[in-house]
């Protein structure tokens, strides 16, 4: 009789880490969305080419070589990372390129009575981003992000291959040792299911709480 | 002799092709009460752009209490006025806009009392005591805490009007004001000018197709066709006895649209 529980928490313990490359992931996606998505937007030349360059860069290559790269040349520059790190830097810097077109498209999505409403109360155009345009254009940013989220969490196995332990990782150990297939893989199968289920639910709370009183309903 | 307060000095704009204004001049006195009528397309709604700074000119001058609009003194002439100066400039004039433009994620007061913290910095106590003050003018403190959402298209103007006067700008421009308002609504907004208008000495530019309210309202009126004045008066002259042929027809149609004069 195979002693389950013990291979269970194996999995457990890769699904931590899973569960940090997916947080801390996503943190770095969300600065560099921003950070990118408005310097397309830009009035600045210079600004604009750069994040033109990041986003195109990051999604014409494959998140393969992008964690390879990190994991395997920086430290011939000097820079050393741990495998979460790289894999973090990786997947934080691939998803953030996609998300900063949804950022662009959110922004550009808010119509321009808002901007002239700004001008006429002589807000400046930062005070104007931050405070009003932004704000709107998060709402219709977060679905996306959402799915943007649910991207990276399942992009994160792609760390089994500079060995870091996740959750895919170990359910191959767990395969190697005990021969069997099913208990793994079913095991991880629901977990990934269970993460991006409570991703889906979280933002569409976030959601809910920032439309209140955007359509006109009492509450 | 007091100085105007808008001097516009042979402006001219286009769009593409399409001129709108072409050296167009006139002239402001402060506290004036200035109604801007015309058929569409005049370029009614561009004057008052230009002067918000919300599109700019080709050509021309505009002087605001004396000072410059888009130009700035430098070196002993005049270059293009820089974002600093036009917001120095635009913290003379407010506008309030047909279709209220109010910021639909903030409430109510939060709307009113945005734009002094940030641009005068006003404390918050401060801003929301003065915006209680300036939303009971208009009506609307029992809404102070609702959503834009949440009001009538009247009410979302009057909330318009109070952000506006928020800043305490000298002049105040108004587009068109109640014309996407249902006809029921257009009266309580008509009613928070009025009050505007005998409580307050701000100079104030009215682009309205409400006849009526111009004649009682403006001390001037000015008649455009074609980014033109083609006629200006007292309101009891150009209403009951206009000179121009061009001024007469628009009349007529307005009449027989249904407008009161
Ligand atoms: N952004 C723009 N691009 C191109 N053409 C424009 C633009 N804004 C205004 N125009 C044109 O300029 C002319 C004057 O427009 P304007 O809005 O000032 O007229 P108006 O007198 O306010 O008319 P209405 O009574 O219909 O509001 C119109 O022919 C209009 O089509
Ligand atoms: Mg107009």
């Amino acid at each position: 009789m195979t002693d389950w529980s013990g291979y269970l928490s194996l999995i457990l313990q890769g699904a931590v880490v899973t569960v940090q490359l997916t947080v801390m992931g996503s943190a770095l996606a969300l600065v560099m969305a921003f950070v990118a998505g408005l310097g397309r937007l830009s009035r600045f030349a210079g600004l604009r080419w750069l994040a033109t360059a990041y986003i195109e860069f990051f999604r014409g290559t494959s998140i393969f070589v992008q964690l390879f790269f990190a994991y395997f040349v920086l430290p011939f520059a000097g820079i050393s990372l741990t495998p979460l790190q790289a894999g973090v830097l990786a997947l934080g810097l691939n998803v953030g390129a996609y998300a900063a077109e949804v950022v662009r498209g959110a922004i550009l999505s808010i119509g321009k009575e808002q901007y002239e409403a700004c001008i006429a109360l002589n807000l400046s155009r930062w005070q104007c981003m931050r405070r009003i345009i932004v704000p709107q254009a998060l709402l219709v940013m977060l679905p996306t992000f959402g799915n943007n989220a649910i991207e990276l969490l399942k992009a994160t196995s792609v760390v089994s291959l500079i060995s870091l332990a996740d959750m895919t990782f170990q359910a191959n150990i767990v395969r190697s040792q005990t021969g069997n297939t099913l208990f793994p893989f079913a095991t991880i199968l629901i977990l990934y299911f269970a993460f991006a289920m409570i991703i889906t639910f979280s933002i569409r709370a976030l959601e809910r709480r920032m439309a209140r009183g955007l359509d006109g309903v009492r509450n | 002799m007091t100085e105007p307060i808008i001097k516009i000095d042979a402006i001219s704009k286009s769009f593409g092709n399409f001129q709108v204004l072409d050296g167009l001049s006139m002239q402001v006195m402060p506290r004036e009460k200035l109604a801007l009528i015309g058929p569409s397309g005049s370029g009614k709604t561009t004057i008052l752009r230009i002067l918000m700074t919300l599109e700019r000119i080709d050509a021309g001058h505009i002087a605001i209490e004396g000072e410059q609009l888009y130009h700035m003194p430098k070196n002993g002439g005049l270059v293009a006025a820089d974002e600093r100066h036009l917001t120095k400039m635009r913290q003379k004039i407010g506008m309030v806009f047909q279709l209220f433009n109010l910021f639909p994620h903030m409430s109510v007061i939060d709307n009113v009392t945005l734009a002094p913290m940030l641009t005068k910095g006003v404390a918050r106590a401060a801003a929301e005591k003065r915006a209680m003050e300036l939303l009971d003018m208009v009506g609307m403190s029992e809404k102070a805490k609702a959503m834009p959402a949440q009001l009538s298209g009247g009410q979302k103007q009057r909330v318009a009007i109070a952000r506006a006067l928020a800043l305490q700008p000298k002049i105040m421009l108004f587009d068109e004001v109640t014309s996407a308002l249902d006809p029921e609504l257009v009266e309580e907004v008509l009613n928070v000018l009025w009050k505007l208008c005998a409580e307050t000495d701000m100079t104030m530019l009215l682009v309205t197709h409400e006849m009526g309210f111009a004649h009682d309202f403006a001390d001037r009126v000015l008649f455009f066709d074609r980014g033109k004045i083609v006629e200006e008066g007292k309101p009891d002259e150009m209403f009951s006895n206009p000179k121009q042929e061009r001024t007469q027809t628009f009349l007529r149609k307005i009449i027989a649209a249904g407008h009161r004069v």
